[in-house]
């Protein structure tokens, strides 16, 4: 029998801002990639991203920000992941994220924070390099 | 990652980490899934598994999200498998279904997992039914399985269901004809969704048309209803006619039904165990290619090849 | 010699410039790329010529500015006579901060107001609702009832200024304060001037922040629409905008034809209604984005204008010139603001600046270099303004009109503009409309192919953005970065707990009843939501009532 493992990522966009433009074009070269991608659309609360990458049993979580509630929501979601136990899946970020707030969120428990500009292909890279290995 | 016998436990306890958990063994075709499925089966069989298949955008996943909600009213714990494909250039697939039911996700009385295609052989309808068995064994009162009704594999898969409902959108009628081939049989409710648009009711009516043809001399008349997912509007009356199909098969045909349905899974266990032990062994032989290229010059047709190899297995005729 | 053997004669030239001249040139040194192309994806020739406008007709394709077709100025002397309005998009914290932010513009100089509000209020939330967490006015104002509204307009005559909204699904809601603040200050309705942005549409697949289902959202725009004909005549209530779609992802061209083809959507919505179409579409106003090619971007604003005016006429039979008037506000593409070297934002806005105020814009907004990073401060945003200054008095671009109108490129490029957009609109109409499209993510495809090739071109290098993916420093910018003080969350929340302690609930929950039974019988909103504000009852709770009938939107994702 073969074994059929893919990596499966959640982009969540938290926060009202509705720029899903970076969001879209990182899940698609994520599928591009061949990788399975759980996109939930606009408008999450960081209960919902929790759950669902429970549920769904992600490998990646890629958080999409640009309104500026970074700071209240980041910590929000980390400390739910932890209650639930998901600490072995990998966390990113994107987004308008101030340059000083990168250590704060970094500490969090956030792996990278990809600024505005970042190529989409060193994205991918980063996450085959980085994804959790599980057995 | 915990053992498969915790997995299990973590399952039949209701645990949701476990359940996906579970769900991943189960959709990776992992070594372990068998014994997965070997441990929870005896809690299996109390869920009403219900299919919801139709033309992409045709409300679908909105229509799930609205049943979901009726279901809770009622007390009822929900669990919900979306299948969505994958591509076949590079293996990667979008899984968009449960956004439509983003807001259900944080009920405990919820589960929903979307799954991709992974075209492999024969992978998906099993692996969908196993995964529907896992949500079953977790305790949720009602499965619901979505596809995008639209070739062969899916007609496999909705297959897995007890109630197969079939949804459409106005202004499809060539979706309707081009998929009625497979489905139109197997359905056993008719759903034409998007009921605040126009032609809604010349949709109703087609459909009628076409069972007419059709169904005259089945138990089940499956009926044709008209919803409107975004509002909810008919989807009270959706739930009745599943409900009342689930107690028509308990009372007629619930023991027909499920001897067929074992023998139709032990059917599918067999062919998948020998099938994968045959081509294994070939494998490891290095003759596969072998076999293949007589196929390809035409020299032996696969039914011979099949044969000779099933001789070779076990030694006599079959 | 006739024209046509002028233009054999130049075809001849040219083919023999090309096997002489030419080729000593390539050979010595090859062009830089072996083809050159526009964000739309044109062909870019080497040279124009006169050739490539043959079939140009003066008097039918460009005519004279104030006259039909538009295509060189809705008004006879454009820039001449009064510049366009300098509107900078501003907004963020508490509304005491935002009227500070305002008196301020207006002292340097600015002669229109244009509100961001905060996410929460858009989106139809009261700041203390569970998803405004985090949100409040952190990019906008935060504006949860008329008490909000009051003290943003506070000392500020709203007979003496303009006031542009950026605001869609609430419109109504928004625009009811504003006809309640002139009230309170003695400006009757017939005297308030602005825009409401209230464009729904482009919402569904562009700037996403919806609230209601398509239909009802229409069914709000057209309420607007109505009442505004009636009783506030000089209020814009639809800004029918391409700037979310460029920013978005889509091109100039989708740009183009997706926002025209919005307004073709609203006008039928409106005669639907019963109105006459001389009668709103005179009031009907345009919002694009200015982008990095200049030729491009200038091409797209002139087609823009040939095209709504022959629309108007020839689709909708219009007879008031004023109804083919397309008046457009411009904003400089936020998305080519870059995060690296920031100060070189300052050249970019510049450039597309230029590119409005050349094609003739009524009103425009020039984004402040740190936008990429956060907020604009307050010097950044002067920066902006001085450039649009700068642009009008000392450029001289604006000495004559349309200066550019003639050129065999830009006639040509605003030819194929005007093609590529009729293109659209056949299929459009085959596919039954706006809303059909929508629903079956047209548009959303469209955008998120256009901005995935965009995106492949930068990584790939194809496509040059300076510090991005080509002359890089490493140094960084020192610059402050504007951040709103998480305290205004706590105090726009105690504020409103107050109000809503202190109002008349009683009178509230009436007007709120009486907005249910209203929406239930379908009639136009407008009166009992001016009622309904007046009584302080709040965005979140009259959202609520049509959330509650309406049901809420889900985006159509494609990826
Ligand atoms: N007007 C109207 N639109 C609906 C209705 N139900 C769903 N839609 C819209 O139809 C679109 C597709 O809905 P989905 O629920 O994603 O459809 P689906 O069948 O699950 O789609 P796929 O999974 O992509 O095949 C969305 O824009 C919905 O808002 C309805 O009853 N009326
Ligand atoms: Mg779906």
């Amino acid at each position: 029998m073969q074994n059929q493992r893919k990596i499966r990522v959640l982009i969540a966009k938290p926060g009202l801002d509705s720029h899903d433009r970076g969001a879209k074009i990182i899940a698609r070269a994520l599928r591009d990639a061949g990788m399975e991608v759980i996109y939930t659309g606009l408008k999450q609360t960081p209960e919902q991203i929790v759950e669902t990458a429970l549920q769904e049993d992600v490998d990646v979580i890629g958080l999409s920000i640009l309104s500026g509630a970074h700071k209240t929501l980041f910590p929000m979601i980390m400390e739910l992941l932890k209650q639930k136990g998901l600490t072995d899946v990998l966390v990113v970020a994107g987004g308008i994220i101030p340059e000083e707030d990168v250590p704060e969120m970094k500490k969090l428990g956030i792996k990278e924070i990809f600024g505005p500009g970042t190529r989409t292909d060193k994205i991918v890279q980063f996450v085959f390099e980085n994804v959790p290995k599980r057995t | 990652m915990p053992k498969i016998q915790e997995i299990a436990r973590g399952v039949l306890a209701g645990d949701r980490r476990s359940i996906a958990r579970a769900i991943t063994t189960i959709e990776n075709n992992s070594p372990k899934a068998q014994e997965l499925i070997a441990s929870i089966f005896p809690h299996t069989g109390n869920a009403h598994i219900i299919g919801l298949t139709g033309p992409p955008g045709s409300g679908k996943s909105t229509l799930i999200d609205k049943i979901i909600r009726e279901y809770r009213r009622k007390g009822k714990t929900v669990g919900v498998i979306a299948v969505d494909p994958t591509s076949p250039f590079t293996g990667g697939a979008f899984l968009g279904d449960r956004i439509r039911m983003q807001e259900l996700s944080t009920d405990q009385g919820v589960f929903i997992r979307s799954m991709a295609t992974r075209n492999y052989l024969g992978g998906i309808a099993k692996a969908t039914k196993n995964a529907a068995k896992v949500l079953d064994a977790a305790g949720k009162d009602v499965v619901i399985v979505e596809t995008v009704g639209a070739g062969q594999s899916e007609v496999e898969i909705i297959k897995v269901a007890q109630t197969i409902v079939v949804l459409f959108a106005p202004g499809l009628g060539d979706e309707i004809q081009a998929i009625k081939a497979g489905i139109m049989e197997i359905a056993d409710i008719f759903v034409v969704n998007k009921a605040d648009r126009a032609n809604a009711d010349k949709a109703v009516m087609d459909i009628q048309a076409m069972l007419q043809l059709n169904n005259k001399e089945k138990k089940w008349k499956p009926p044709v209803l008209k919803t409107a997912a975004l509002t909810g509007e008919g989807v009270p009356q959706l739930i009745e006619r599943i409900e009342e199909h689930r107690l028509f098969l308990e009372k007629k045909f619930e023991r027909k039904r499920s001897r067929e349905k074992a023998e139709a899974e032990l059917v599918e266990a067999i062919k998948e165990k020998v099938a994968s032990s045959i081509i294994e062994e070939l494998k490891r032989e290095g003759k596969l290619e072998e076999f293949l290229q007589k196929i390809l010059e035409k020299k032996m047709d696969p039914a011979s090849i099949a044969e000779k190899l099933l001789n070779r297995k076990f030694g006599k005729q079959v | 010699m006739s024209d046509k053997e002028k233009i054999n004669e130049i075809a001849k030239e040219r083919e023999r410039w090309e096997k002489t001249t030419l080729p000593k040139w390539i050979g010595q040194s090859p062009e830089r790329k072996s083809e050159f192309r526009n964000h739309s994806g044109t062909l870019i020739k080497r040279v124009y010529t006169p050739e490539d406008i043959k079939d140009l007709d003066y008097m039918r394709d460009l005519g004279f500015p104030g006259e039909y077709p538009f295509t060189r100025g809705v008004h006879a002397t454009m820039h001449r006579g009064r510049l366009w309005t300098m509107r900078q998009f501003s907004g963020y914290g508490t509304a005491e901060q935002t009227n500070q932010r305002f008196k301020y513009l207006l002292k340097e100089g600015e002669t229109g107001l244009s509100i961001a509000f905060d996410y929460p209020s858009i989106r139809g939330y009261d700041s203390d609702h569970p998803f405004s967490k985090g949100e409040v006015g952190i990019c906008g104002v935060a504006v949860s009832s008329l008490k909000d509204m009051e003290v943003l307009f506070n000392g500020i005559p709203l007979d003496k200024v303009t006031t542009s909204m950026t605001i869609n699904g609430p419109a109504a809601m928004l625009l009811a304060m504003y006809i309640a603040v002139g009230n309170k200050q003695g400006v009757p309705m017939e005297k308030l001037g602005g825009t409401t942005q209230n464009d729904v549409l482009k919402e569904f697949f562009a700037q996403k922040l919806i609230i209601f289902p398509p239909k009802p959202s229409l069914k709000l725009v057209t309420d607007i629409v109505e009442y505004c004909t009636k009783h506030v005549p000089r209020w814009n209530p639809i800004s029918i905008s391409g700037y979310h779609i460029r920013e978005a992802g889509g091109n100039a061209v989708q740009e183009l034809a997706f926002t025209l083809y919005d307004g073709i959507t609203y006008v039928e919505s409106c005669l639907e209604r019963g109105m006459k179409v001389d009668e709103f579409a005179p009031r009907l106003s345009f919002f694009f984005a200015a982008h990095n090619d200049l030729f491009e971007e200038i091409a797209k604003f002139r087609a823009a204008r040939r095209i709504w005016a022959k629309t108007m006429k020839e689709r909708f039979h219009a007879k008031n010139p004023r109804s083919m008037w397309m008046r457009m506000h411009v904003q400089t593409a936020g998305f080519t603001l870059t995060a690296q070297q920031p100060l070189n934002n300052i050249t970019r806005v510049t450039i597309q600046a230029l590119s409005a105020v050349l094609a003739g814009t009524q009103s425009l907004h020039t984004n402040s270099f740190d936008e990429a990073l956060a907020l604009p401060s307050e010097e950044a945003v002067r920066i902006a303004l001085r450039t649009q200054q700068i642009i009008a008095h000392e450029s001289g671009v604006v000495n004559t009109i349309d200066p550019l109108a003639g050129s065999y490129y830009v006639e040509n490029l605003t030819n194929e503009m005007e093609e590529r957009t009729m293109e659209y609109f056949r299929k459009l109409d085959d596919m039954g409309g706006a809303i059909p499209a929508i629903e079956k993510g047209f548009f959303q495809k469209e955008i998120a192919d256009s901005a995935y090739e965009y995106q492949k071109e930068v990584d790939e290098k194809r496509r040059i953005l300076v510090g991005v993916n080509d002359y890089t420093t490493e140094e960084k910018q020192p610059i402050k970065v504007l951040r709103v003080d998480p305290k205004v969350e706590e105090e726009q929340v105690t504020s409103l707990h107050k109000l809503k302690s202190e109002r008349d609930n009683k009178k509230v929950n009436e007007m709120l009843e009486k907005l249910h039974y209203a929406t239930e019988k379908d009639e136009n909103l407008m009166p009992i939501i001016i009622d309904a504000v007046k009584a302080y009852a709040t965005i979140g709770e009259i959202c609520d009532v049509l959330r509650k009938i309406y049901g809420e939107y889900k985006e159509l994702i494609v990826i």
